[in-house]
């Protein structure tokens, strides 16, 4: 069992409502059980897009899934780098907005960026990624030292 | 058009006689409004095509999304996401020409066109002599 690093969502500037959003958030949860925890409205708050990630594993492989919906896949950025993979990419507000045209935004755009440090080591050469849905799915290798290993008892 | 705030929580009757109780994530949207028309976009992902339920009734539209993603294999170790469908429901402008709404699914956002009825839309007339 390994523990992962929580990486919060990175601020782009410094933000007044920092102290408030986290009362405010844990108000929400009182009545709201609509919004993730993570990625919910509240980040918009913040300024940040700070999308769900997952991380599962099997016996041979690692899988990151990140939901960014909306994106073009030109416009995501996959890296890996001592074990930490990192996910980030911009998405861009391509839909005008006229004058006299009146507009509710809940959603984000801008850049977004999330790293997770992998459970195991890794193939680095061994890495597939498809964007599907709004779905982000990375897998990784296992590395061969990382795999568990079925050791046959030989009984005398 | 005005978004209602439903309970996300939903009795459904299940086989045993028991109710269950069934949660859905409310997308996040933007709404356009010009004089033509709304443009509704959501977030859906996880929701291919034919997993969107798009109804208008009672002056009511809703939005139903269901996942066609299923679950990663292996098991979790780490999870912010949750596998859940997603509904919303908006209060429909009554100008709005529910027989011309039309709805694009992409990449798990979900585009809805609400045109405005001819005859609500704005109109320029000409002064003659």
């Amino acid at each position: 069992m390994s523990l992962i690093r929580y990486q919060a969502p990175e601020l782009s500037t410094w933000s007044p409502f920092i102290g408030l959003s986290t009362l405010r958030d844990e108000m929400n949860r009182l009545f709201d059980v609509s919004q993730p925890g993570f990625g919910g409205r509240e980040d918009r708050l913040l300024g940040v897009w700070s999308p769900p990630l997952d991380v599962f594993q099997d016996k041979d492989h690692v899988f990151v899934k990140c939901e960014l919906p909306g994106m073009k896949k030109e416009d995501i950025q996959i890296s890996l780098h001592e074990n930490t993979l990192t996910v980030s990419g911009e998405r861009k507000q391509e839909r005008e907005v006229r004058e006299g045209d009146s507009y509710r935004s809940e959603r984000f755009f801008g850049r977004f960026h999330r790293s997770v440090t992998l459970p195991v080591p890794v193939q680095t050469d061994h890495v597939t990624a498809q964007y599907k849905d709004g779905i982000l799915t990375v897998s990784l290798a296992k590395a061969e030292d990382a795999k568990p290993k079925h050791i046959e008892v030989q009984v005398a | 058009m005005n978004t209602l705030t439903q309970p996300d929580q939903r009795t459904a009757a299940g086989n045993g006689g028991g109710a269950q109780r069934v949660s859905f994530i409310t997308p996040v949207a933007n709404i356009l409004e010009t004089s033509d028309g709304y443009l509704l976009e959501a977030e859906m992902p996880g929701v291919a095509k034919d997993g969107m339920e798009v109804t208008v009734e009672n002056g009511e539209l809703v939005i139903v999304g269901r996942r066609g993603d299923k679950d990663l294999p292996g098991t979790a170790i780490y999870r912010e996401s949750r596998q859940l469908d997603y509904r919303r429901v908006f209060d429909l402008d009554p100008s709005i020409d529910t027989g011309k709404i039309t709805a694009k699914m992409e990449q798990g956002i979900l585009t809805l066109s609400l045109p405005k009825a001819e005859q609500v839309k704005p109109r320029r007339i000409t002064v003659t002599d």
